[in-house]
């Protein structure tokens, strides 16, 4: 069954996002994980169409939509960081920790 | 479900695993970036053959094509790939293993060019692949479409004021 594959697929592709984003301190290739992360959700939602009709791909040109919103403004959050610190190493955001 | 559709799906399975397992562990956000677009091929491989084609377009034309160009740009402008990790050509392993690569690929479109005609099963009625996702989105969807566009509003104004140089500063 192609189903059960593409969520096992699915489900693979969002641990290795997990597993960045727990890992990596560089901001904008913890951005890319959570990206990653996005289209394993998609790739469920694709699947999962097939079951249920043609609402799963709606879901996912929202979640697409939502993804480039998230990266502009994220991006735009690191170019300040950026310009404040001098670097997108998230060891410097710690003004919070004390 | 033949398994010339099974082995392509597979195929098309273990490309984008394979390419996330090595953008995770790029050091350099550039390479990372070009391995993610991989990934998000792959991806769109796999839309194909779950039905959804309209999925897979827009999955090139936003997400390979336009949210990664926006991290390769904010990459390039805090220059942050720095040109001395990043060789020019790599070693002789990634040559033949690229070299492989490809010719499995090319090898892969000879066969379906030969293949597709009596055992695979095309998809049904190609013309009719936008019309589905658009009446849901249109009817069903409406207002959740509306809001979305308001949020992306929310959002270009956002990044602009969070990006753009303080007068003081």
């Amino acid at each position: 069954m192609m189903i059960g594959d593409a969520l096992i697929v699915s489900a693979i592709l969002f641990c290795i996002g997990v597993v960045g984003v727990l890992t990596r301190r560089n901001a904008i290739i913890l951005f890319m994980c959570v990206e990653l992360m996005l289209n394993a959700v998609n790739l469920s939602f694709v699947a999962f169409a097939k079951l249920h009709g043609v609402g799963g791909h709606v879901f996912v040109i929202m979640v697409m939509t939502i993804a480039a919103a998230e990266a502009a403004v994220g991006l735009a959050i690191v170019i300040s960081v950026f310009r404040h610190f001098g670097a997108v190493d998230l060891q410097n955001l710690k003004l919070l920790r004390r | 479900m033949t398994p010339f559709y099974r082995f392509q799906f597979y195929l098309f399975a273990l490309m984008a695993i394979g390419a996330a397992l090595l953008f995770v562990t790029r050091k350099s956000p550039v390479s990372a970036a070009l391995w993610l677009v991989n990934v998000m091929f792959a991806l769109s491989g796999l839309y194909v053959m779950l039905d959804a084609p309209f999925v897979a377009a827009v999955q090139v034309l936003v997400y390979a094509g336009a949210i990664m160009v926006v991290f390769v740009f904010v990459v390039m402008l805090l220059n942050l790939g720095r040109p001395d990790q990043l060789p020019d050509l790599r070693e002789a392993g990634a040559r033949i293993a690229a070299g492989v690569v490809g010719l499995a690929l090319f090898a892969n479109l000879l066969a379906v060019r030969r293949e597709s005609l009596p055992g695979v099963e095309l998809a049904p009625a190609t013309d009719n692949v936008v019309t589905p996702v658009a009446e849901s989105l249109f009817t069903e969807y409406l207002l959740a479409f509306e809001l979305t566009s308001i949020l992306l509003l929310v959002a270009i104004v956002g990044a602009v004021v969070l990006a753009k140089k303080r007068a003081g500063a």
